[in-house]
């Protein structure tokens, strides 16, 4: 099918296919389902007891475990929207959840835990709420979609991630793209600005949305996803020979405004960049498909200041630190434009499983543009950042541990940039020593 | 080297071939000698441009198999680029840009490509991706242990004319030995180096890099001592 021709299929009236079912009027889970759940919430319970984090893993694995079917069974009968991309998925889930919340009770992966187990985990937390927002790995999103029926999908970004996981990003596109055909039911929120994102959402067997959430990386897509070739592009529009071209977005953004096809709502947000802008935008769309009012969307997110500790201001003896994540060469280049000169940085990175176990993606990020600040390099591989940053010509001092890090760094507000494991790392040892 | 004393350096279809970071090591060579205070310049060559034919040192990196062949017959229809390649400078060449500099790749489905022809050397799809940290004893003089990082579907077969990089340590390599016999890494000849080695190769090897500049200049170059590397080097040796 031509990307260029979903717009067509755009969903003119939500409010003709939207029927949120009762309360109550959901099909039961079953006895087995019911005590599979109840056992993974008793050993999630045990883990938090016993102070390993929030237990939602743990405690999805379990039920996962007992009832293969259980996502399905817990996701059956309610709206269900998940969202997913390489860069944005908690702090748009966030955006969206508060949107709904506006209805009523909406379950949420609150924390990240963004694979099966975590989905199993927050609809098992919120047994009868009508609505659930699942941030869901790019990569585990064709599975979950399949088991959970969604009334929309949010599509944000694909760019390149964890690849020795993934292997191609083009990969990761055609296995979304794969899914989406088996779904005619459910409406896809895509950016119209990436590519690799208009070629996946392309396939989709049931209306697309595209909104023009823009893209500040784009070296994953300059040839085309579907066959190849070079993209030619003229302005922010971008096309191929084969057809393949930007869809014309009926979501975009206008400085602080979001425009749709009938309205232009102010953004007020407490989280900064550019990127949270396209986020939000994202969110609005998906919350109008809820019935959510843009002006009653925006304002819910407006009162967003932290997500999941994330752009949170901690203080640490003299420092003041903001915590930001970023965990790949697009993450970054959006984080970069946050970073005010001359404020000290800290860049933590490690190489586990979560983050991928390849550091050459370092190599991608334009360190160059920080400029003079003092810097620590830090994390599990402190020394991969301290090469690079060698490289981009910026004087620093290194250390593993980052609070050690922190230490040599002069007093007031300092931002500290991590990826995955190294974030929740810094999180957890930071609560543990306020 | 050029009439001046500028080493240029043609970083080869950063648009196509950059998804597995290589541009880093144009990075590398270029503050390298810059910080020995001999002049560098990067030259970027896009798909789009007429590429440079006059450079010291090329290099060419790891990318997609869509892009891949498509940088494959980009490569073939510049003549001049490929002579340049064969008859001047340096060449150092990752991944998909080591495929496509042989005689045949082959595709996922098995179909066989062409590549450019200036290496003795075809590909074939293996039956597993290679994936993970990886360590060489590298063939050229004074380079030493290579580290970093592969990430590859290709099973590259040396021919006569060809010799390898190295030999595999820990790692899978060139991956056309059949399941536990050490293999050879990457490929060798009078101008080119083929490695399947990311990381980039050249910020984790600085042994590399100085071998290639070494070549380019055809100067004695002094050790730098960086902070930093050796503690990267533990972390991957």
């Amino acid at each position: 099918m031509g990307c260029t021709t979903s717009t067509s299929r755009v969903a003119e009236s939500p409010q003709a296919e939207l029927n949120p079912p009762p309360a109550g009027d959901r099909p039961g889970l079953g006895w087995w389902t019911a005590g599979a759940v109840r056992a993974g919430k008793l050993v999630a319970g045990l883990s938090r007891w016993a102070g390993r984090g929030s237990g939602s893993i743990i405690g999805g694995r379990v039920t996962l475990a007992l009832d293969p079917s259980a996502l399905r069974r817990l996701a059956a009968g309610r709206r269900v929207v998940l969202v997913s991309g390489t860069n944005g998925k908690t702090t748009t889930s966030h955006m969206l959840a508060a949107a709904l919340s506006t209805l009523g009770e909406v379950a949420h992966n609150a924390s990240g835990s963004n694979m099966a187990d975590g989905a199993v985990a927050a609809l098992s937390d919120r047994p009868d709420a009508r609505w659930a927002v699942l941030e869901v790995d790019e990569l585990h999103l064709a599975s979950v979609a399949r088991r959970c029926d969604p009334a929309a999908v949010v599509l944000l970004n694909l760019t390149r991630d964890q690849l020795d996981r993934a292997a191609e990003v083009r990969k990761t596109a055609a296995a979304i793209g794969a899914a989406l055909t088996t779904l005619p039911g459910t409406t896809v929120f895509a950016n119209a600005d990436d590519p690799m994102t208009v070629w996946a959402a392309g396939h989709a067997a049931g209306p697309v949305v595209w909104a023009g959430a823009g893209s500040e990386w784009r070296a994953d897509s300059l040839t085309c996803p579907r066959c190849g070739r070079l993209l030619v592009e003229v302005s922010t529009r971008w096309q191929c020979g084969c057809g393949l071209a930007r869809p014309e977005p009926s979501w975009w953004l206008d400085g602080d405004l979001v425009r749709g096809a009938d309205s232009a709502t102010p953004l007020s947000l407490g989280l900064p960049g550019a990127v949270n802008r396209a986020n939000a935008l994202m969110a609005l769309a998906a919350a109008h498909h809820e019935l959510v009012t843009p002006a009653r969307a925006s304002d819910a997110i407006s009162r967003l200041s932290s997500v999941a500790g994330r752009y949170a201001a901690v203080t640490r003896g003299p420092h003041t630190l903001r915590l930001l994540l970023a965990k790949n060469p697009a993450g970054w280049a959006a984080t970069l434009s946050m970073l005010d000169t001359p404020r000290p940085l800290v860049v933590a990175v490690n190489a586990r499983e979560a983050d991928g176990r390849d550091t050459s993606w370092l190599w991608d990020v334009d360190f160059g543009a920080l400029g003079e600040r003092p810097i620590a390099a830090a994390g599990e591989h402190a020394a991969d950042v301290g090469v690079r940053l060698s490289y981009a010509g910026l004087d620093h001092h290194t250390d593993p541990d980052p609070l050690v890090a922190l230490d040599r760094l002069p007093a007031g507000e300092v931002d500290v940039v991590a990826n995955y494991t190294a974030f929740f790392a810094l999180q957890q040892r930071l609560g543990a020593d306020r | 080297m050029g009439t001046d004393s500028t080493i240029t350096i043609g970083l080869l279809l950063p648009d196509v071939l950059g998804t597995y970071s290589d541009s880093g090591n144009a990075t590398v060579l270029a503050q390298r000698l810059r910080w020995r205070g001999i002049p560098a310049e990067v030259l970027r060559c896009t798909a789009a441009q007429p590429p440079p034919t006059g450079c010291d040192i090329y290099l060419l990196g790891g990318g997609e198999d869509t892009a891949q062949l498509f940088a494959a017959s980009w490569l073939r229809s510049h003549r001049t680029l490929c002579r340049a390649l064969d008859t001047s400078g340096v060449t150092l060449a990752v991944c998909a840009g080591l495929q496509i500099l042989g005689h045949t790749m082959a595709d996922a489905d098995g179909r066989d490509h062409p590549g450019a022809g200036l290496l003795d050397i075809t590909t074939r799809p293996r039956r597993r991706r290679a994936i993970g940290n990886i360590v060489t004893e590298c063939h050229l003089p004074g380079v030493g242990q290579l580290c970093g990082f592969e990430n590859h579907r290709g099973a590259t077969t040396l021919g006569s004319a060809a010799r390898p990089l190295g030999l595999v340590v820990s790692g899978v390599g060139n991956g056309d030995r059949p399941f536990g016999r050490a293999g050879a890494e990457g490929v060798v000849n009078d101008r080119i180096i083929g490695t399947y080695l990311h990381g980039p190769v050249l910020a984790r090897n600085p042994a590399l890099a100085d071998y290639i500049l070494a070549r380019a200049t055809g100067a004695d170059l002094p050790p730098i001592e960086l902070p930093d590397q050796a503690a990267l080097r533990d972390t991957y040796l």
